[in-house]
């Protein structure tokens, strides 16, 4: 029998990690993803676990202590946000790149300057290239469940690649909502025991990682990582299966509302998914078909499945929590709208970046979007393709 | 057992020969010496910064290192090492390890003196039961002898050249070795391949079993930077330490214990002068300067003394 709790989306995590019980955590705090770190010590203060926690000095230091931890043979955990993640850059695509199954919490915040500590998209967006794969939750649920399916992902031997876990900074992090937690013995059940095929500690099999690599050899090793990503794919839909027998929860690459006879749609992602709902609900009781993808997996990307996803529509918005100053649209713009190109090219698309700095997404400006997809279906005609949300010009 | 280098020799090499450092550079030397004070039965995990020592013996697909061994960047050995030894202490507690497992982390000065710096004070306070290793060229030499922290007062380096206005760099030698003797931790030793190897030796194995964190600061000249004569290393490092510029002591729980004193302290000008890097020391227009390098080595030389309580 599932447990019925009322959680934050911190404290949610903070529990499936007690339940994985990694070898090490190392973390460093940053609002709003501190709650992480410091619930988590409380269980290894309280001997709930038996993880060796690094209280590093600084977020650098945290990715390349979870590199070392996990390269000696040990499940390894981190969370972290905004300045955070930005710290960890160069160490994120050297995780990725040795190939280490590193599994991170980012509590979405935005990146300075100026300095915010609310939410939107642009630090893990920033990292959308760094080799790690990116999952996208909306709600403390989600949270949840995506941390603990993260492991089995990152771990699968066809994989074999760091895991990111984002949700909204405040809005999913600090709100309670219900939530439905599995007992720790199926967790642990689930998620196994790690296995790593090569790690420092095998004193038998002594391994030298991170060498100089030479451009005889370079170019092989990205490629191979590219097809870990590839693998990824398959591998993401399997232990979704898995985890959906173990909890009826589905889950997929994208979430569809609404989807199958709609003409207009947003896609969209993480929190702000919800809000969107509720308005789509409003349009289908005035009779207008409309629909939302929300985004799941964003790394690696869903090209043809969402390119599909979209193709009987007349008209989409893709929202952007980050901006990418290219003037050309937000970083999801862009690559659905390439998607698009293959799958969906009758379709129109238009770009909106909202929230920013976590400036409220109201309901009313979603419908706005909405009548804006209305009006290019009525005549046809986009005015504008690149739009921001909610903003004083 | 009496220190004795023909006997110790016999123990196999941890890093093998053909790896692609340079003829006279100090480092491998400070490396083979260390990595020779571990116990044949015991394993090793060692963690190399970016530098000259990384990417010279770690090049794919080949590898010098008998041992485990991981670089992950520049700023971070001793983050990453720290990593490695809290893997070991969590799969200790649940069976998952065999043997004993020795943690030993190695950083040119750039890589420890400078931005690795934040990393090494963050994992010696910690309380990891690691060795770092500072192996101290006295400048960047992997990016091809740029100044750094650790370079010497008027050292001549291609981002502080000699020239007729500046007398290369302007700022004297960062002090890490009493920085870190401040973080009171268990062990804290300066050493130097002199003589036999004997003092780096002693070192390298108590820093390497006593329990806790450790830090080694190991002189190790560059044939390339400081441009001396390459089979004069050895000559080198003891005319550092009998000149007193580079003094061989070391800090046991906090207890300052110094392991040479020059029965003749040399003047600093024996150590400048076959060094090229000091080469513009010796015109007309610099005098002086020299002066006042020796009266910095001798206040730190006095100033160690009295820790030392040798005064």
């Amino acid at each position: 029998m599932a447990i019925k709790d009322k959680l934050s989306g911190n404290e949610a995590i903070a529990v499936a990690m007690r339940q994985i019980d990694p070898d090490v955590v190392a973390a460093f705090p940053i609002t709003p993803s501190t709650e992480v770190p410091q619930y988590f010590s409380q269980f290894v203060a309280n001997g709930q676990v038996h993880t060796e926690f690094v209280a590093v000095e600084s977020e650098h230091s945290a990715m390349s202590a979870c590199i070392g931890a996990e390269a000696a043979g040990a499940r390894t955990m981190t969370a972290t946000s905004s300045q955070g993640l930005a710290l960890m850059w160069e160490m994120l695509y050297i995780a990725a790149s040795l190939r280490l199954p590193i599994v991170m919490s980012v509590i979405n915040r935005a990146l300075s300057g100026p300095i915010n500590i609310h939410n939107d998209h642009s630090d893990s967006m920033g990292a959308r290239d760094s080799g790690w794969i990116q999952l996208y939750c909306e709600n403390n649920q989600e949270a949840y469940d995506n941390l603990i399916q993260a492991i089995r992902i990152a771990e699968h031997k066809d994989v074999q690649l760091p895991v990111m876990v984002c949700y909204d900074g405040f809005i999913t992090s600090h709100a309670v909502e219900n939530i439905e937690l599995l007992e720790d013995e199926k967790v642990k059940a689930f998620i196994g025991e790690y296995k790593p095929e090569h790690y420092l500690l095998d004193k038998d099999n002594p391994i030298s990682m991170g060498p100089l690599d030479m451009p005889a050899y370079y170019f092989e090793h990205k490629r191979a990582q590219a097809e870990a990503m590839k693998n990824a794919k398959r591998v993401i839909l399997e232990v979704a299966q898995e985890f959906e027998k173990l909890t009826g929860r589905k889950y997929g690459y994208f979430e569809e509302y609404k989807m199958e006879d709609a003409e207009v749609a947003i896609v969209i992602m993480n929190s702000t998914a919800g809000t969107a709902k509720f308005v789509v609900n409003e349009l289908r009781k005035q009779g207008v078909k409309a629909g939302l993808i929300k985004m799941r997996v964003f790394r690696p990307f869903p090209f043809e499945e969402l390119g599909k996803a979209l193709s009987h529509l007349k008209a989409v918005a893709i929202m952007d929590k980050a901006d990418s100053f290219s003037t050309a649209g937000g970083p999801l713009f862009t690559e659905v709208r390439s998607a698009m190109f293959d799958y969906a090219r009758d379709t129109k698309a238009v770009s909106y970046i909202y929230g920013l700095g976590g400036r409220d997404v109201r309901t009313d400006e979603i419908m706005t979007v909405y009548q804006d997809l209305l009006e290019i279906v009525r005549t046809g005609e986009v005015k504008s393709t690149f739009n921001y949300l909610g903003v004083r010009e | 057992m009496a220190y004795n280098l023909k006997a110790l020799t016999e123990k196999e090499e941890r890093i093998t020969g053909g790896h692609r450092m340079c003829a006279g550079c100090g480092a491998p030397i400070v490396v083979r010496t260390v990595l020779r004070a571990l116990k044949p039965e015991d394993h090793a995990v060692v963690g190399v910064a970016t530098g000259c020592l990384e990417v010279s013996t770690c090049l794919y697909p080949y590898t010098a290192w008998k041992d485990s061994f991981i670089h992950s960047a520049f700023e971070n050995a001793a983050a990453t090492v720290s990593g490695a030894e809290a893997a070991y202490r969590a799969l200790a507690k649940v069976g998952k390890v065999k043997g004993t497992t020795k943690f030993i982390a190695f950083g040119g000065d750039g890589g420890t003196y400078d931005i690795g710096f934040q990393a090494l004070s963050g994992a010696m306070e910690r309380g990891h039961d690691m060795v770092y290793v500072c192996y101290d060229n006295e400048a960047y030499m992997n990016t091809g002898i740029q100044r750094s922290s650790s370079t010497p007062k008027y050292a001549d380096t291609t981002t502080s050249p000699a020239g007729s206005a500046i007398p290369g760099k302007v700022q004297f030698k960062k002090d890490l070795t009493m920085i870190m003797a401040s973080h009171n931790i268990p062990y804290v030793a300066q050493s130097a391949p002199f003589r036999n190897l004997k003092d780096l030796y002693e070192k390298a194995e108590k820093a390497i079993y006593t329990p806790g964190p450790a830090f080694l600061n190991v002189l190790a000249p560059c044939p390339r930077g400081w441009r001396y004569n390459t089979p004069q290393l050895m000559e080198i490092v003891r005319l550092a330490i009998e000149t007193c510029v580079w003094p061989l002591y070391e800090v046991v729980e906090g207890k300052f214990i110094l392991n040479y004193k020059p029965k003749n302290k040399l003047p600093v000008v024996e150590y400048l002068k076959p060094q090229a890097r000091f080469r513009h020391l010796f015109t007309k227009e610099n005098e002086g300067l020299i002066e006042e390098i020796q009266k910095e080595v001798d206040r730190r030389w006095n100033r160690l003394l009295e820790l030392c309580g040798e005064a």
